[in-house]
Formats: C-alpha cells, sequence, structure tokens
C-alpha cells in the first residue's frame, strides 16, 4: 500500500536567532506569551473534551501552528477584521473572544457564543472584529474582500485579514480575491497558513508551485512574502508591515507563513501519512517552548512566565466548568435567526 | 405617472434607492460604463460615479463575497449577476455564506443585500442562458425571493428588497425588459410578500410568475370570451416570504388551482403552493390541483422548441379548458 508517510520529509528551517534583538517592545512579547499559552491550553483541553466525547462532531486544531494567530492578533487594531476557517479557535481566541463561550460552543451549550447554532467550524464574535470561521474552502477570501471594501468606503481605516491554508490556494475563490483585492487596492492582508498539507495529502504532490501562495503573488501583482510561521517575532514583524502598508492606502498584501500541525488535520486523524523524521523536526520547532527560551534571555523571569502559564490554565479550567455548567439549547433557539426578525417565517 | 420599460424600472428603482441612501453601492461586470448587457444599469454611473457603480472582474464569487462582506459591515449593495444561470457558479455564496451566516452565528450578522439576476426563457439563448432557477433560490432557508412582472413592481419591488435586512435575491425576466407601463412619478415603495390578483375570477385560480402573468392573463381573457370561464390570476411576486393568504383565500373563493410555472417540472415553486393548498384547502378544492411547467428539460435553443418547452397561452388555456370541462 502506499503511503505518503515514506516519501521524504520536508524539515523546518531553524530558528532565526536575529529575531530575538527585532525592535519588539518586551511588554508586546509577554502578551504574545500569554496569547500563545492561551491558544495551546484552550485547545489541548478542548482536544481531551473531545475525546471524552463532550465536544461532538469535529474540531480542527491549530496546536502547533500558534504563532500566526498570535503574532498577527498582536498586531491588529482591534476594531480590524479577521476572517478565519474551520481551523479557527486559535484566530477567534487571538482577537480577544471569551474562553467560556467559546468552550460552550465546542460543547454545543446555549451558553456559547452562537448559541450552539454554530460549533467548532464557525467560531464568530462580531464584537470584537471576528467576522466568521468558514468551512467551505476559499469563499471567505471574497468576503474578507467586501469588509475590506466596506472600510475602504468608510474611510475607517480598518484592515481586514484573512487566514487560509496552502490547500486553499488551489481554489478559484483563492484567485478571484487576489485580482479584485489587488485591482481594487483593497485594506487586506490575506495570511496562508502553510502547514504543508491539506487534509491528509502532501500540498507539494497537488501544487504547480513550491510556495502555493509566495509563488502566486507576482500574478496579483503582489509582493512575495514567506515568514517563519512558527516565529511569533517574525509573523507580529510581517504583520504590522502589511497591515500598516494596507492602513494606510498602500493596497493588498498576501503572506505566507510556513507552519506544521503538531496534530492530525481534524477530530482523532492520527495523522499517519507525514514522515516520523519530518513530525520530530518540527515538534523540535515548537514556538512556544522556543519563544519561553527567548523571552528568558531577553531577561524576563522565569517566575513571570509560569505565572502566565498558571493563569491561563485556571481561566482554561474555568472556562471549561462555564462550558459545562451551560444548557443544552432548547427547541426555542431552533427556529430562530434564520431572518433578520429573529423568525424563520417564510410565510404568512 | 410615466410610461417605463422593464429595464428602465430596474436602474429607475435602482437610482430612487441610491437617492435615498447615499452608502448603497452597486457591483457587476459591465453594469458601470457599459450600462449592463440588458442595458438595465444605464444612467446610474453617471450619477452616482464609479465609487458606487463599480465594474468587476468575471469573478461571480469574488462579486458575492464582495457583496456579503460589505453588507456585514455596514454597506448595504446590490449585486448583480449577468445571467441567473451563472448562479451556479457562486453558488456557495448563495446557499452556504450569505444564506447560513446570520443563522449560524446566531443572529451576529446581517446582510443587507440584493442579488440582481437576468432570469428565464423565451429569448432563443439556448441552454445556458435561459433557465428559470427560481426555485433553486426558493428552496435555501435564508434568502427572501422576487420575481416582477411589470415596471410598477420593478420599481417597488426594488425598493423594498434595498430596504430589507435580509438577502434578496431579484430575479429580472429578460423577456419583459422592453414591456412597458406605468410608474408613479412619485417614490414607490413595495412590500416583499405580497401576491397581487391581476384579474379577479371565480371559477379558477392561475398562480404565475413574472412572465407567466403576462401569458395568464391573456389565456384567461381567451377563457372567459370564449368559454365563459371565469379565472381569477395571480402574480405571486414574491416567492419567499409567500403570501399564502392571499392564495388560501382565492382557492377557497374559486375552488381550483393551476400553477403555471417556467422552471423546469421538479421541485417548481408551484409543486410548494399545491402542497400548501392540498393540506390547508383540501376541502375547498371540486377538483385536482395542476401544474403547467416546462418540461423536465434543459431548454432548446431553436424557436419552435423553446416556445413548446415554456408554458404558452395556449397551453395554460387548454389546460385550465380541459381541466374543467
Ligand atoms: C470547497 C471545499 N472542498 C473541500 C473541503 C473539505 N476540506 C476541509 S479542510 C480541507 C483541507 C484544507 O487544507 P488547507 O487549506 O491546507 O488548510 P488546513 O486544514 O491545512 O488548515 C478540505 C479539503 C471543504 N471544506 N470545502
Ligand atoms: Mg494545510
Amino acid at each position: 500500500m502506499y503511503d505518503y508517510s515514506s516519501r521524504p520529509s520536508r524539515l523546518p528551517l531553524p530558528v532565526d536567532e536575529r529575531m530575538a534583538s527585532a525592535d519588539i517592545d518586551l511588554g508586546q512579547r509577554k502578551s504574545i506569551y500569554r496569547s500563545l499559552q492561551e491558544l495551546r491550553q484552550f485547545e489541548k483541553r478542548a482536544h481531551d473534551l473531545f475525546l471524552q466525547n463532550l465536544v461532538k462532531g469535529t474540531t480542527h486544531l491549530s496546536l502547533g501552528m500558534e504563532a500566526v494567530a498570535a503574532g498577527f492578533g498582536a498586531a491588529m487594531r482591534p476594531d480590524d477584521y479577521t476572517f478565519a476557517t474551520y481551523r479557527g479557535h486559535a484566530h477567534a481566541l487571538a482577537r480577544g473572544m471569551e474562553m467560556g463561550p467559546a468552550m460552550a460552543e465546542l460543547l454545543g451549550r446555549s451558553n456559547g457564543v452562537l448559541g450552539g447554532k454554530g460549533g467548532s467550524m464557525h467560531l464568530t464574535d462580531v464584537s470584537r472584529g471576528m467576522m466568521g470561521s468558514y468551512a467551505i474552502i476559499g469563499a471567505h477570501l471574497c468576503i474578507a474582500n467586501g469588509a475590506a471594501w466596506s472600510a475602504q468606503m468608510r474611510g475607517s481605516g480598518q484592515v481586514t485579514v484573512c487566514f487560509f491554508g496552502d490547500g486553499t490556494t488551489n481554489i478559484g475563490a483563492f484567485h478571484e480575491a487576489l485580482n479584485m483585492a489587488k485591482v481594487w487596492q483593497l485594506p487586506v492582508v490575506f495570511v496562508c497558513e502553510n502547514n504543508l498539507y491539506m487534509e491528509y495529502t502532501p500540498i507539494d504532490l497537488i501544487t504547480a508551485v513550491p510556495h502555493p501562495a509566495a509563488d502566486r503573488a507576482a500574478s496579483y501583482g503582489l509582493e512575495s512574502v514567506i515568514v517563519d510561521g512558527n516565529d511569533p517575532d517574525a509573523v507580529y514583524l510581517a504583520a504590522g508591515k502589511a497591515i500598516g502598508r494596507a492602513r494606510e492606502g498602500g493596497g493588498p498584501a498576501l503572506i505566507e507563513a510556513t507552519t506544521y500541525r503538531t496534530g492530525g488535520h481534524s477530530r482523532a486523524d492520527p495523522a499517519k501519512y507525514r514522515p516520523l523524521e519530518e513530525v520530530e523536526a518540527w515538534a523540535q520547532r515548537d514556538p512556544i517552548p522556543m519563544y519561553h527560551a527567548r523571552l528568558l534571555g531577553l531577561g524576563v523571569a522565569e517566575g513571570e512566565l509560569s505565572s502566565i502559564e498558571r493563569d491561563v490554565a485556571a481561566d482554561v479550567d474555568a472556562a471549561t466548568e462555564f462550558a459545562k455548567a451551560g444548557e443544552e439549547p432548547t427547541g426555542e433557539a431552533l427556529l430562530t435567526e434564520v431572518y433578520a426578525d429573529g423568525s424563520s417565517r417564510w410565510r404568512n | 405617472m410615466a410610461e417605463l420599460t422593464y429595464r428602465e424600472a430596474v436602474a429607475a428603482g435602482i437610482a430612487q434607492e441610491m437617492r435615498r441612501d447615499p452608502s448603497l453601492v452597486m457591483l457587476g461586470e459591465d453594469v458601470a460604463a457599459a450600462g449592463g448587457v440588458f442595458k438595465t444599469t444605464v444612467g446610474l454611473l453617471d450619477e452616482f460615479g464609479p465609487d458606487r457603480v463599480r465594474d468587476t472582474p468575471i469573478s461571480e464569487q469574488a462579486i458575492l463575497g464582495a457583496a456579503m462582506g460589505a453588507s456585514m459591515t455596514g454597506v448595504p449593495v446590490i449585486a448583480e449577476i449577468m445571467f441567473s444561470d451563472f448562479l451556479a457558479v457562486c453558488w456557495d455564496m448563495i446557499a452556504n455564506e450569505i444564506a447560513k451566516s446570520r443563522y449560524m452565528t446566531d443572529g451576529q450578522v446581517s446582510f443587507p443585500l440584493v442579488i440582481r439576476t437576468a432570469n428565464g426563457g423565451a429569448a432563443r439563448f439556448g441552454a445556458q442562458h435561459s433557465q428559470s432557477v427560481e426555485n433553486w433560490a426558493m428552496m435555501i432557508p435564508g434568502l427572501k425571493v422576487v420575481a416582477p412582472s411589470t415596471p410598477a413592481d420593478t420599481v417597488a419591488l426594488m425598493a423594498a428588497a434595498v430596504r430589507d435586512p435580509d438577502p434578496v435575491i431579484f430575479f429580472e425576466h429578460k423577456s419583459l425588459f422592453a414591456t412597458k407601463g406605468e410608474v408613479p412619478e412619485v417614490e414607490v415603495v413595495g412590500r416583499l410578500g405580497e401576491a397581487s390578483i391581476v384579474r379577479e375570477g371565480s371559477d379558477a385560480t392561475v398562480a404565475a410568475l413574472a412572465l407567466m402573468v403576462p401569458r395568464a392573463l391573456e389565456a384567461a381573457d381567451r377563457l372567459q370570451q370564449e368559454e365563459g370561464i371565469s379565472v381569477e390570476v395571480i402574480d405571486v411576486r414574491s416567492l419567499v416570504p409567500l403570501d399564502t393568504k392571499t392564495l388560501l383565500a382565492s382557492v377557497e373563493k374559486t375552488s381550483r388551482l393551476f400553477t403555471v410555472e417556467e422552471n423546469p417540472r421538479l421541485c417548481g415553486w408551484g409543486a410548494e403552493l399545491i402542497s400548501i393548498v392540498g393540506e390547508e384547502a383540501f376541502w375547498n378544492l371540486d377538483g385536482p390541483l395542476v401544474r403547467i411547467t416546462t418540461p423536465h428539460i434543459p431548454l432548446p435553443a431553436a424557436a419552435s422548441l423553446e416556445d413548446l418547452a415554456i408554458p404558452s397561452v395556449d397551453r395554460i388555456y387548454e389546460t385550465v379548458k380541459s381541466s374543467l370541462r
């Protein structure tokens, strides 16, 4: 039986140690560290709850990929817009979605952020600029353009950031969205989280170019940008540059962030289609221990970092309790919010 | 009153709303400088400028994505999809994104947007530019669906659709574009979800939509003159919301219902009307509920064949006559 795990590994590049001396405020770095911890600990708990059958259906975790969400979250203005995919927990939390309602949504409870109607794949919190998590590949790049177009027309200075996977670069909507964004000079930043796999298939086997997003940038008059998606500082800097330029009317950007998921695509996928050596090499490039060490090197006390970790652990425990205490939604909710009058009425 | 063609009424309705609401914008392929391939948006670019009236690339998903994203962030939008057959290219945007997002976010987002499209046949355009697809849109929870048959209704329903906070699919019939009618010169605003009794009668109810309305009316006149059969004709106008009150009241009076549908047979809108009447007005009926539809075929290009396919005045006349005999 043919098995992709016997293919040559695609190994990560070494950490760029120069990032340690990048001009990033230490307070900002500490809050990025907190964000990394939040995303990691929340999702580990979500996975545990999935294995306990408390989270039904499916989850798509960003474990190992948190630096992208955390770095962008730190670089965005509170009123900027985020558009994410079904792999969207990290992006929602990085914009400030409260953990309790987020966890409750995963458990399908009425105290969930979507009242249990959306579930894991559709986390949304408009009050925090988290404009939705979309589960049909490609569509949300086009929708992100619309939010950016609206900000442009309103002159609000808001920037839209749209996250998607490597596999998404092969669907038509990706190409339609980039072309329109460039033609209209929209304030939108497209971020490809290249985790090297489209579900269970290595991306290089199904893509005409080696860098699925960056190699396409020139087709749309955009600069080709590849960033180490496992280095929060590198992501933060690239994000700040692209967002800043978009805010000033410089138009769209496309960033390819190279990363890797620690676990499987979804649910309990053991991800056996990946070479062991590759999995192990990327585990060595886990963004969190690396960032921990970097902060120590910059003079942050171990005690301060471990207190962040403990705070976050307590938050995740509280969120879990909040979620478990939630009621299952009742039939009253079933027929609401199909139309703007709050009803599902289609006849008189 | 002014006499306008249906195509002029489209532009008039849009212009009325763009004057009222300075934030309203529109986009589509060839809608700005060219005034639309059916000339339904002539003059709008001149009056409202290129920021509000935008030509787009041939990117139906990007067009509707832009409309969706803008409308959910405070800018109401009218988007044009040139031919309704092309809705298939961006059906994900309509059926999965625009229609479902309010429900799946438990009401966090609204989509004040109108998707206009040229629908229907009798223009000899062949299978990929002629289909009536209003039934595709009708079956999607979260959408509203209208299809006017007159210039006055076109302006009125355009205003209603633009002002409605939900996404509305607005079907313009391409074989009605040249027809004329009186339109009031004051602001015209209709209501979604209201059918119109366009001819009163007592022996049978005929429910029709868009191009089928004038055909049903002509058949009704002939049935009256030649057979003494009194037909009530309902212009359904709005498929969602559906005005079942007007329909049920009419059937209560006439005891017979015929639907005249341009969409192909299976799962056409008439099937829904008939199931409602069958369930809720069964004991008022004096005879079978009858659907007059295009057969379950793609539309042919040749005039003689297309005329056989789409319900004609003769077919409506004969079906009602033989069924009432
Ligand atoms: C249009 C469409 N086709 C297929 C799928 C099924 N699907 C869900 S996730 C996925 C893989 C996407 O890969 P990528 O873009 O690399 O994102 P990742 O999951 O790696 O974050 C596929 C094929 C889908 N949701 N939508
Ligand atoms: Mg991927």
